[in-house]
């Protein structure tokens, strides 16, 4: 089964603020972007990320063939229970995200 | 034409000296730099603390001063000392002041200091003026009262003020990441959404070129568009890596929100003019009717202990989660006796390094490590009920086993004493805006003679 960071240049995640979390995608061409962006519905970055789906803020770049999506911090940066100053290693479940058998 | 000579994201991080030389030849009109961001967390601003080391930061700003005294020109560095507090600034200044002790020239220094009293903040709230920005934490006066640093984010008008006077270094505290590289764009004329942008882009350096490592561009600002290009001859700027860094730590890619409007890039154009330059044009600018500044405060939520544990025997490694969740429960109801307090007000976290350590209950995977460590964080009212928990459970974090069955065991810890007090645990709180009637309102500006 092939995972998501099989398909993409990149995923990368880190801080907007001490609020905010973002993830930049970078695709591989624009129809690949299309796909990618259909399987990431509020419902599956909720499930991944355990933030309520309408608060996922989801930004298609074309000329850049990127996808980013923005969302709250469950636990604020650098709070008791955040466990990562940068927020950088929230990319790691996008690249591990498991694609369907016939994407 | 404005140019600017960017050296790198941030003061400390060190830039190719190679490269700012080679923007000095281009005859820059400033040169400003970053000096902070709340990316590695609220420690900094709770204590006015720097990031980087003051000989590096030191070692740093001497090129940059004498980059400066070569081309005759301003120096600025915004956000100094990491947190951009008015201690923060005193530190850049002292730090400033000594390498200029050889200097015989009368150079001018222009402090703006941008810290808030707690008076400040509450009076912002009762009159109305405080807006909540997106995610906002609830605040009240008791949370403003409890705030051990609170800044506010400087916009163009605040250094522009410090420009008119004739400063020759200025040092400011917490402003927005493209201030210092907007201030003298607008003050000669270019257009907001180009200066801003063109600020944009460029406020990490060589970060938006193939070689982020070099530290240094140039900005031209122009009427119509801005161009950028590295002064490190191996590096590159494409319209690609030039565009892509609108993403960076950007909630929003297309939006930027800054003191007094937004930038908005929907419509922009970036061309390769040659294979190193990228021209830019078609940003727009959306003054807001009210000025306001972001503002950012923190305060101490509670005092930490930790400790490392090492474990590698493989049967308390297949158990292990069964024997953290034994051992928390344990300490947690010891606590009452020992210390009069409960689990609600004393913390004990203990975070499994080599299954979910990272990502806590977002981790979805597992394996058989070899060997795991317990990171145990203790988080109690005071520094010294903190310690004596970490103390209390040492012997536990030793010996526990996981069933009365079997024998003691023993687990390892690398260091002696096995516990480190951490200090407060400090946290972010604010995330509003100010509105101002003035921009110069609440900001403190002098200009002085270096060595007087």
């Amino acid at each position: 089964m092939a995972n998501l960071r099989d398909k993409v240049f990149k995923i990368r995640s880190k801080n907007a603020g001490p609020f905010t979390v973002t993830v930049d995608i970078f695709c591989r061409n624009q129809n690949s972007l299309k796909r990618i962006l259909g399987l990431l519905d509020g419902d599956t970055l909720s499930h991944l990320y355990n933030v309520k789906k309408d608060s996922f803020e989801i930004f298609e770049i074309p000329d850049l063939n990127v996808i980013k999506i923005s969302f709250p911090r469950t636990h604020i940066q650098g709070s008791r229970l955040d466990r990562d100053m940068h927020g950088a290693q929230f990319a790691e479940l996008l690249n591990e995200m498991e694609l369907p058998d016939n994407f | 034409m404005i140019r600017v000579l960017v050296p790198s994201g941030v003061l400390g991080l060190e830039f190719s000296k190679e490269a700012l030389q080679r923007g000095l030849a281009n005859n820059p009109d400033i040169i400003a730099i970053d000096g902070g961001s709340t990316d590695s967390g609220p420690y900094y601003l709770g204590t006015a603390n720097s990031k980087y080391s003051r000989a590096v930061t030191s070692g740093e700003w001497k090129y940059l001063l004498a980059a400066r005294e070569t081309a005759d020109i301003p120096l600025v560095i915004g956000s100094s000392g990491t947190c951009g507090t008015d201690q923060s600034v005193d530190w850049m200044v002292e730090i400033t002041k000594n390498l200029l002790r050889t200097t015989k020239k009368d150079l001018r220094i222009g402090t703006i200091k941008s810290s808030l009293t707690r008076q400040q903040v509450v009076s912002a709230l009762q009159t109305g003026r405080l807006k909540t920005l997106k995610h906002a934490p609830d605040i009240s006066e008791e949370i403003i009262n409890d705030c051990t640093g609170m800044v506010a984010l400087m916009g163009v008008e605040q250094i522009q003020e410090a420009l008119a006077r004739n400063a020759d270094i200025i040092i400011a505290g917490r402003a927005t990441d493209t201030a210092s590289i907007a201030a003298l764009p607008l003050m000669s004329g270019i257009p907001p959404g180009i200066a801003w942008h063109g600020a944009k882009v460029s406020e990490c350096g060589a970060l938006c070129s193939t070689n982020p490592l070099s530290g240094c561009v140039q900005v031209d600002f122009h009427e119509d568009y801005f161009e950028i290009e590295p002064l490190d001859p191996m590096a590159q700027c494409t319209p690609h890596t030039v565009s892509a860094h609108m993403l960076y730590e950007n909630s929003d890619p297309f939006i930027l929100y800054e003191p007094g409007g937004y930038l908005d890039v929907k419509n922009t154009t970036y061309e390769a003019v040659s294979d190193r330059k990228v021209r830019v044009s078609g940003g727009k600018w959306i003054p807001f009717p009210q000025y306001s500044v972001k503002i950012e405060g923190v305060r101490i939520a509670g005092y930490q202990t930790t400790s490392l544990t090492m474990i590698r025997n493989a049967h308390y490694v297949r158990n292990i989660h069964t024997w953290v969740e034994k051992l928390k429960q344990f300490l947690e109801n010891s606590l009452d006796e020992k210390f009069g307090v409960d689990a609600d007000t004393c913390h004990l976290d203990f975070r499994i390094i080599g299954s979910e350590a990272t990502l806590g209950s977002l981790e979805y995977r597992s394996s058989q490590p070899v060997e795991v460590g317990i990171l145990s964080i203790i988080t109690a009212e005071t520094q010294e009920l903190a310690n004596e928990i970490a103390k209390h459970i040492n012997p536990y974090l030793l010996h526990f086993p996981l069933s009365d069955k079997e024998e003691l065991p023993t687990f390892s810890f690398p260091y002696s004493p096995a516990e480190t007090e951490r200090g407060p645990l400090y946290e972010f709180c604010l995330n509003h805006a100010l509105e101002l009637d003035d921009p110069l309102e609440i900001f403190k500006i002098e200009v002085f003679e270096a060595n007087g």
